[in-house]
């Protein structure tokens, strides 16, 4: 059984000021199976994040439905971790307090919690940063936490929003090694938005390409490439195969939405 | 001068304390000088000669004492009201629409033309003198918090929601912390408007206070005593806002980092 559906989930916005809706996802259909890494590949503008707000519960589709677990998605919840672009650790808790959040909504008792803070510390990388403030960290530094943050909760699946997108590239690509080494060692469920193709084919075992908007799904390559992966892997001529395939996809509706736009406006 | 160049600390410091220095000079040199009636106008040193009069021989250091309590006290218990309150507004939008518009016409509503009123419903005590800072503060808190809280960043917001927060949670563990800066500093900013509306309360039916002084000695026209009073509530006001300041930095440390 799949571990995520999405079924038929489409999403139109109402017209700004008497003007035409606006279509921004046709309607899309897709299964996820258990500790699958799926990353979603699309032009700027294409409703990739919308489609993850919507699994997340944050926005609702305008038709068709998500389940998780055969359960019906309404609202945001636990079971749903998400790390988002935008820095968005609490700045009036430290490095500690931010991962321990969700254990905290939740009623663990404070003895329970640090024994897992602890570990998820570790496992990011953040030994003796636990009583930083995040204004006090770097860009790298502050999403490192926000995916221990999600990852602490212990989330039937992991949500993320071009979380690197806001990264110098180095810092980019250490990001990639850290959440992929996670993965390969814990195994869980992960959905990941990018339009990096190069960080969209080294994550994943599935990539899901879109169109420009109204966002559908363009095509589904499942990427082989051994694990553990190690960076050099992106010079493979795999890798390289891979990355020239993609490419194309999405010159072409990178293109259509560059001529289209000027035309709406 | 180059614009928006930053000032170095030394120089800021001496920038500062020299329009002090001018500003009393130009006030010595015409009181003293004569280019104004002694009648209109008392020189810094009868001034100062009145101010340590006042203080040694009429026990001004109590009515100072009398009008620092009845701005803290008039200001806390508006605080408490107005804080919940404008947090409340803030959060829940149908609280919002249900309160605002009344907070936004009383607002306007000046505290000193209450004070026939409160004279008429609280007396000339203790209570009047507290209740015209309490109107006069109160409808400011709560518009001013509703707003902060109200621009609460929603990205945070969502954050929390998919960390498995309740709406209770989001308001008492996102935005009430999120915003608690922000309304400290309001308090802040409002506490000096505070200091106004003392002043003007102790003007009409009081018989201590420093504004009670201020308009007993105009009477007299001891004018040096007028100055020293009002240069008597200003530094209190500073004393008291770099007080406030500091406090709000030892609160809020990670707001500063």
């Amino acid at each position: 059984m799949s571990k995520l559906l999405i079924e038929g989930v489409s999403r139109t916005f109402a017209g700004v000021r008497g003007g035409e809706p606006v279509r921004a996802l046709m309607p899309i259909d897709l299964a996820v199976a258990a500790n699958d890494f799926i990353t979603i590949l699309g032009p700027s503008g294409c409703g990739k994040s919308t489609l993850l707000r919507i699994v997340a519960g944050l926005e609702a589709p305008s038709e068709g439905r998500v389940l998780l677990d055969g359960k019906t998605v309404t609202r945001p919840g636990p079971d749903r971790g998400m790390v988002f672009q935008s820095y968005t650790l609490f700045p009036w808790l430290t490095v500690a307090e931010n991962i321990a959040f969700g254990l905290r909504e939740r009623g663990m008792a404070e003895k329970e919690r640090d024994g897992i803070v602890a570990s998820y510390v570790d496992l990011v990388g953040l030994k003796g940063f636990e009583n930083h403030w995040p204004k006090q960290l770097s860009g790298g530094m502050q999403q490192r936490t926000a995916i221990a943050r999600a990852l602490a909760n212990d989330p039937e699946i992991l949500l993320l929003d071009e979380p690197f997108g806001a990264l110098d590239n180095q810092t980019r690509g250490l990001m990639q090694e850290l959440l992929l080494g996670i993965w390969e060692r814990r195994k869980k469920t992960v959905l990941f938005v990018t339009h990096d193709i190069e960080e969209a084919i080294f994550m994943a075992s599935r990539v899901i390409v879109m169109t420009a908007r109204p966002g559908r799904i363009k095509s589904d390559i499942g990427i082989d490439l051994p694990h553990p992966r190690h960076y050099t892997l992106k010079t493979s001529p795999e890798f390289s195969a891979l990355k020239a395939r993609l490419t194309e996809d999405i010159r072409v509706e990178a293109m259509r939405t560059a001529q289209v736009q000027p035309a709406e406006g | 001068m180059r614009p928006l160049h930053p000032v170095s600390p030394g120089l800021r410091t001496v920038l500062g304390i020299s329009f002090f220095v001018l500003f009393v000079a130009f006030w010595a040199w015409i009181t003293l000088g004569g280019h104004v009636n002694r009648i209109f106008l008392a020189d810094p040193l009868s001034m100062l000669r009145d101010g340590w009069r006042l203080l040694v021989e009429d026990r001004f250091w109590l009515d100072i004492l009398i009008t620092i309590w009845r701005v803290f006290g008039g200001f806390v218990l508006a605080s408490v009201v107005a804080v919940p309150l404008g947090i409340a507004m803030g959060a829940w939008k149908p609280v919002e629409a249900f309160l605002e518009p009344f907070v936004s016409f009383a607002r306007y509503l000046p505290a000193s033309a209450f004070i026939p009123l409160l004279i008429l419903w609280a007396g000339i005590g203790e209570l009047e003198k507290l209740l015209v800072i309490f109107v006069g503060s109160v409808f400011q808190i709560i518009l001013i918090v509703a707003v902060k809280v109200g621009s609460t960043r929603r990205d945070l917001v969502e954050a929390a929601y998919t960390l498995g927060s309740t709406n209770n949670g989001i308001v008492r563990r996102v935005i009430m912390p999120a915003n608690a800066p922000e309304i400290a500093e309001t308090l802040r900013l409002v506490l000096g408007w505070a200091w106004t509306y003392v002043i003007v309360a102790e003007l009409i039916g009081s018989s201590s206070g420093i504004g009670y002084m201020i308009i007993n000695s105009q009477s007299r026209l001891a004018t040096g005593q007028i100055i020293f009073g009002i240069i008597v509530i200003g530094l209190i006001g500073l004393l008291s806002d770099f007080a406030f300041k500091a406090f709000n930095r030892w609160l809020f440390p990670w707001s500063l980092a």
